[in-house]
């Protein structure tokens, strides 16, 4: 890794996010799960319009308890069979008297690779494009999920326990 | 009136954001803050223009971003000129701890999903 790399990766960003896991089960199940609408609505909390497939645009509402009047657009990218799928939306699109289709996008992407020895897949989530996020939408968004938020981490932690 | 109201009201935000995104919770702050985002340092003047709203009501906005440290002025000849303050402005940061623990909850739920 070079020097500049390496500090570019030093230093927080305020654009990106990134999560690696890893989960028990095959490579090809992980995949139907994400790239199945159905199945991703299912986890992700969300009941979605159509198929998935590269540059469609699919509606979805949010089935999430206190979120369920807000509906939201995925904007298809590519969909690289159990490896890669990627979709464009609005991040913290949540008042429903607000505009966002003029505001950037966030690109957010998953990776998938197997674990050697049949241990289970990884999972990387990436979210980035937020520096192009207004900061006045960003801190409005936190300021009016930061009630919301706490109840989902509740009512998680209470389901996985 | 609504039920909510008391318990949204007694609902204890981070000590320290408190009082950034009380300073936010406005939409002609934020349209200026979003003004000096895009266009740099300005004069109260240059930022009451097209806004409707008078030069003394600009200026109380901006003294109470100022006291919340979003941003800082200076004096150039006879008028103000107000900034954004970086460092404050970091906060925001706290925005993407927000989505990364919507992440954090998606991902758990996507590993119990596919796991059971």
């Amino acid at each position: 890794m070079t020097a500049q790399a390496q500090k570019a990766q030093d230093r927080p960003s305020t654009d990106r996010i990134e999560r690696r896991f890893e989960v028990r089960a095959p490579r090809a199940r992980v995949w139907r799960a994400i790239a199945n609408a159905a199945e991703f609505g299912a986890w992700f909390g969300m009941k979605l319009e159509g198929a998935f497939a590269g540059g469609a645009t699919i509606r979805g509402r949010l089935t999430i308890p206190g979120y369920d009047h807000l509906t939201l657009e995925m904007q298809l990218e590519r969909i690289d069979p159990e490896r890669y799928f990627a979709y464009r939306w609005h991040p913290y699109a949540i008042d429903p008297k607000v505009d966002y289709s003029t505001e950037p996008t966030t690109l957010v992407e998953f990776h998938l690779e197997e674990i050697a020895g049949g241990g289970g897949t990884a999972v990387t989530i990436v979210e980035s494009g937020f520096d192009r996020i207004p900061l006045a939408r960003r801190a409005e968004a936190f300021r009016m999920n930061h009630k919301g938020w706490e109840g989902q981490a509740k009512k998680l932690a209470s389901y996985v326990a | 009136m609504s039920p909510n109201r008391g318990a949204t009201a007694r609902k204890v935000p981070p000590p320290e954001a408190a009082p950034l995104f009380a300073a936010l919770g406005d939409t002609t702050r934020l349209s200026l803050l979003e003004r000096l985002s895009a266009d740099g340092p300005l004069s109260i003047t240059r930022l009451s223009e097209g806004t409707g709203v008078t030069r003394q009501a600009i200026t109380r906005h901006l003294d109470s971003l100022g006291r919340s440290g979003l941003v800082r002025d200076a004096r150039r000849g006879r008028e103000r000129v107000f900034a954004l303050e970086p460092k404050r402005l970091e906060k925001a940061r706290q925005y993407l701890d927000h989505v990364a623990a919507q992440w954090d909850a998606a991902a758990a739920r996507l590993k119990a999903f596919v796991e059971r």
